[in-house]
Parts: C-alpha cells; sequence; structure tokens
C-alpha cells in the first residue's frame, strides 16, 4: 500500500522522506543536548531572547544544526566524486580543528616544543618502528615455515611462541622484558627492550599472516618447481615467497602502521619516543593537552605517509597479475 | 650412470602406494628402455597421475622400488633431486611461475640448479622457444598467453633442463580443443627426435601415431600392456574395452 504510494508520487514522497531525514537529525541532535550558545556568537541580538527561552533555544539549535548539515549535503552533491572526497577531508578537518581550539591551547607553547618532538621523538619512534617491523618479518617467515612443517617438535615451538605472544598485552609484554630479564642475569636497555617486545609480538601477529600467504599459493607451483630440480629452499625463496608477497604486503602495511602506534607503550620504560616526550614536556608547564593532541598529529601524519607508501608498493607487486 | 647399454631408462618393481588406507598402485613393475615412448590410459582415479608422480618423486612410494636412470628412489632426497634434474614434466595445469616472464621460467632452473651463467641459459631458453614456436612471447608474462601457448612454454621450461626423459601428465585435457593440436604436435616432433616419454593421455590419435607401448590402469593396477595397435583393435580385458568405447563416443 505504502509502496503504491511512494510509486504514485515519486516527488513528493522524496520530499516527504528528505523531510522526515531533517525531523530525525534535529530530534537526534537535540537528545544529544546541542547547545544553543552558538546563535548568540553569530546572532548577537537573539541572546535575550535565548536566555529567557532555553529548551526552545536548544530546539531551535537543533533544527538550524539539521538544515546547515542538509544545505551542505544539497551543496556537496553538485560536485564531482574528487572534488567530494576533498570537500569531505577539507571540512571535517576543519571540524576537528575547531574541536581542539575550543580547549583554549597555547600554540605558543606548542611551536616552542614541536621541534624537540619531532627531531627527536619522531626519529626514536621511525627508528624503533622500523627495525621492529624487520626483525618481525623475519621471525614471521621463520614461524610461518615453521608453522607449514610436518616435524611436530618444530610446529609445537612455532604454535606455543605465537599464542603466548599473541595472548600477552604488549605493554606486559614490554614490563616482563625490561624487568625481567636483568633478573635471570641479562641487562637490557629500554631502546633494545622495547624493540624485542615489539619485534616478538608483531612477529607473532605476521607469522598469521605469512603463512596465509604461502599457503595462497597453489600446490602446482610447488610441484612445478620441485619437477624441476629446485631444492626446497630455492623453491620457497624463487617461486612460493615472490608471488605470496601480493598477499603478505597490504596486511604487513597494515601492521606497520599499527606498530608505529603501539610503539607509544614503550614510553612506559623510559623511551624518548613521541609519546614520552610528549608527556613528560607537557609535565613541565601543566601543558598536558596541547602535547597530546600534536603527538596525535604527528602519529596521524606519520600514518597517512605510510599508507601512502603502501599503497605504492602494492601497485609495484601487482604487476604480473594479469590473468 | 648406468653402465648397461640395455639397462631400463626407468624400472619400477612390485611398487605400492597408499594414501591412508587407499591403495592407490597396487603391485606396479613397469621397464621403459631408453628412446621408448609409452602411453598410460585409463578412468579418472585409476592411479595413473600416482604413477608418473613417483617416478620423479613428486609422490613417496611404500613398496617395491623405483629405479630410474641407474639411481634407486630410496627416500634420499639428494638422489631424488638428482633424479630431477634428468627428468622433466608437464602438469595438466602448466604450473608457470606466473611473477615471471616466459624467458625467466625457462632460465630459472638452469641457472638455479646447473649454475648456468645467465646468458648461457638465455640461449638455451631461447632455442627451446623457438623449437615450441613462440620466441616471440619471451618477455611476457604467463598469464598473458593462451593455455596452448602455455603448455608448449611448460615442454619448452621442462627441455631446458636436457632431461633424458620427459613425463606428461594430461597435458591437453585442461585446453580448449583448437589448442590441443599445438601441443601434440610439439610431442609428435620430441618423440621422433628419440625423446624417452612417458605420456597419461586419451589422446588416442597421438598414441597411435607415437607410442610403442600403451599401458591401461584401472584401479591401482596395470590391467593390460600391449602395443597400441594391438590394445585399440583387440583390447584383451573387458574394463580396457569399455574405456574404449566409451572414448570413442
Ligand atoms: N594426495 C592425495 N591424497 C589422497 N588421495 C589421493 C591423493 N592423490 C590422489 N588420490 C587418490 O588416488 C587415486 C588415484 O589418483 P590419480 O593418480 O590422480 O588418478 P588418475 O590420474 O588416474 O585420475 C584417486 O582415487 C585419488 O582420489
Ligand atoms: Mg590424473
Amino acid at each position: 500500500m505504502i509502496a503504491k504510494l511512494i510509486l504514485a508520487h515519486p516527488d513528493a514522497s522524496r520530499r516527504l522522506g528528505a523531510f522526515l531525514a531533517l525531523l530525525l537529525v534535529t530530534a537526534a541532535l537535540y537528545l544529544l543536548g546541542v547547545s544553543p550558545d552558538w546563535i548568540g556568537y553569530v546572532l548577537p541580538g537573539s541572546v535575550d531572547w535565548l536566555t529567557q527561552h532555553p529548551s526552545y533555544g536548544r530546539i531551535l539549535s537543533a533544527f538550524l544544526i539539521a538544515m546547515i548539515l542538509a544545505a551542505n549535503w544539497k551543496a556537496l552533491q553538485t560536485l564531482s566524486r574528487f572534488q567530494q572526497i576533498v570537500a569531505v577531508w577539507v571540512e571535517l578537518f576543519a571540524l576537528l580543528m575547531l574541536f581542539f581550539y575550543s580547549f583554549d591551547l597555547s600554540f605558543a607553547f606548542i611551536a616552542k616544543k614541536i621541534g624537540f618532538l619531532i627531531t627527536q621523538g619522531v626519529t626514536t619512534t621511525l627508528y624503533i618502528s622500523a627495525i621492529s617491523i624487520v626483525i618481525a618479518t623475519v621471525i614471521a617467515l621463520i614461524g610461518a615455515i615453521a608453522k607449514l612443517s610436518r616435524n611436530g617438535v618444530v610446529y609445537g615451538l612455532a604454535t606455543f611462541y605465537t599464542s603466548l605472544f599473541r595472548g600477552l598485552p604488549l605493554l606486559m609484554q614490554i614490563y616482563i622484558i625490561y624487568l625481567g630479564l636483568p633478573q635471570v642475569g641479562y641487562v637490557i636497555g629500554a631502546v633494545p627492550a622495547g624493540i624485542l617486545a615489539l619485534s616478538l609480538c608483531y612477529g607473532a601477529y605476521m607469522t598469521e599472516i605469512f603463512r596465509a600467504g604461502i599457503e595462497s599459493i597453489s600446490r602446482g607451483q610447488r610441484e612445478g618447481a620441485t619437477a624441476l630440480g629446485l631444492s626446497p629452499s630455492q623453491t620457497m625463496v624463487l617461486v612460493i615467497l615472490p608471488q605470496a608477497m601480493r598477499v603478505i604486503i597490504p596486511p604487513t602495511g597494515n601492521q606497520f602502521i599499527a606498530m608505529l602506534k603501539d610503539s607509544s607503550l614503550v614510553s612506559v620504560v623510559g623511551v624518548w619516543e613521541i609519546m614520552y616526550l610528549a608527556r613528560t614536556q607537557g609535565q613541565t608547564e601543566f601543558r598536558h593537552i596541547e602535547m597530546l593532541i600534536t603527538a596525535s598529529m604527528i602519529y596521524w601524519a606519520l600514518s597517512i605517509c605510510l599508507e601512502y607508501i603502501q599503497a605504492r608498493v602494492e601497485e609495484r607487486f601487482g604487476r604480473f597479475n594479469v590473468r | 650412470m648406468p653402465t648397461d647399454i640395455d639397462a631400463p631408462e626407468i624400472l619400477m618393481r612390485n611398487v605400492h602406494k597408499w594414501y591412508g588406507i587407499y591403495h592407490a598402485l597396487n603391485d606396479i613393475s613397469l621397464a621403459v628402455a631408453p628412446r621408448e615412448r609409452v602411453v598410460i590410459c585409463g578412468p579418472s582415479g585409476s592411479g595413473k597421475s600416482t604413477l608418473i608422480r613417483c617416478v620423479n618423486r613428486l609422490e613417496a612410494h611404500q613398496g617395491g622400488e623405483i629405479i630410474v636412470g641407474g639411481i634407486e628412489l630410496d627416500g634420499d632426497e639428494r638422489k631424488a633431486e638428482a633424479v630431477r634434474r634428468d627428468v622433466g614434466m608437464v602438469f595438466q595445469q602448466f604450473n608457470l611461475f606466473p611473477h615471471l616472464t616466459i624467458l625467466e621460467n625457462c632460465t630459472l632452473a638452469p641457472m638455479w640448479v646447473k649454475k648456468m651463467p645467465r646468458k648461457e641459459a638465455n640461449e638455451i631458453a631461447m632455442h627451446f622457444l623457438e623449437r615450441v614456436r613462440i620466441p616471440e612471447q619471451a618477455n611476457k608474462y604467463p598469464g598473458q598467453l593462451s593455455g596452448g601457448q602455455q603448455q608448449r612454454v611448460a615442454i619448452a621450461r621442462a627441455l631446458c633442463m636436457s632431461p633424458r626423459v620427459m613425463l606428461f601428465d594430461e597435458p591437453t585435457s585442461a585446453l580448449d580443443p583448437e589448442m590441443v593440436k599445438e601441443v601434440l604436435d610439439t610431442m609428435v616432433e620430441l618423440a621422433r627426435e628419440g625423446m624417452t616419454m612417458i605420456c597419461v593421455t586419451h589422446e588416442m590419435g597421438f598414441a597411435r601415431q607415437v607410442a610403442d607401448r600403451v599401458i591401461f590402469m584401472d584401479q591401482g593396477r596395470i590391467v593390460e600392456e600391449a602395443h597400441p595397435q594391438e590394445f585399440f583393435a583387440h583390447p584383451k580385458s573387458e574394463r580396457a574395452s569399455l574405456f574404449l568405447s566409451q572414448l570413442l563416443h
């Protein structure tokens, strides 16, 4: 019945739908409790009315925001796809900045500290992450081959390792390595401890990625190489891995980006990476939020760079896929 | 190296193979002389692939003995690798390496197994690509070639290792009908040049043309062994006549 009505009056139903959507958004905004204060800033003359009728003010505020959203949506529809993407990014970024701005930050303080955060913090974070991802990759490769082994001892070792290091929180692993190894007579610095913990933890996760990648290559490839006389290790390096890389690289890139952010956990043992500096630099002048927001933005920027690099690398390895 | 001139290139004596409890090869005895061409046929699941995959030890047998080119396949991995250097294999699904060009597919094993310099390996590869009549595709990737072309590359790739024996496992079964002939022609040429061959195939024209012997398998056993003319005209076993009558329709 309703369907019939909609089909009979397409224009009317579309307008009705849009109106209902507008009402819904208004209601949602009202229930979220948007404040009417901003109307006072935009229209100074309305301040009196707003103070007299606070609840009407809230309804009005919610309705106006809903209208602005709708107008924005309409305007975006007239753009090309690419322009839409850019516009959405710019708008949301502006909103995010507005959100930060509302904290009443001291930009002078940020400007004073950001240089140190980048020269000291970013370099440390990047090199800890880079070394860790390289070691984790090697561990993952060994782990994956061990997990595919028919030898029970080797398989047992691999599964125990992945189970343990995937099962413990990374923060715990960092503490255990940094505080535990000296107990057995092996004193370890904060940076090596952080690298070791990140490598072992991510190596365990990436073992699964590598195993899945190697298993995704059909048995025929291994047999073709074996029949030509290649040894098992030649088969792995020359035939299986180059093909498995297509499957392995995208999730490995994600792991690297995740590791970059998880490396902030090694700040607990006093490594001077971004997170540690953000906390300690902020403490001296009670400007915590400034430093935390700056650090967050630095992590975000680094992630964006890495995502870009990852896309390039994927293109490179997708080259022979012309089936 | 076999000292006896008449020693068979491939010798299987009372070979048994099980997959779990499934008896895939049951008391197989077979001798293939140098330059001999053997065609193996039989219903699906009769153990044809298993048999020829035991010859280069892609599968391990569990009873009896297999001796290839004087080397016994007894579980020693080095012996198996030595046998594989002298035995080429062509698969139903080609098994070309999709990340390497046609030329790189052909030079991989000569360069890494025989430690041949790249220049020499390239020359040999081009020689065999010319013989299978696709030298112009050398720098393309396997995915860019038709099925028939891919299978001819697979043959050339195997020949680059200058094998003494070639094994074919249904090389034309995955091809579109119009491409079967180009692959069979290549195989006929190879047979004419005196290559020792074992071919699993249901191409009876090919069997008639080049085979010295046809072996019919059923349920993991060799049921019948005869000259092709004899086998096609007067199959001795009921199972073989049934199989041939189905094939003709
Ligand atoms: N890897 C394997 N594991 C278990 N059974 C197998 C395996 N390979 C083959 N078989 C079984 O062995 C029998 C013979 O297989 P195969 O030699 O491939 O037959 P054919 O090539 O004659 O069609 C079939 O019943 C098949 O199911
Ligand atoms: Mg088969």
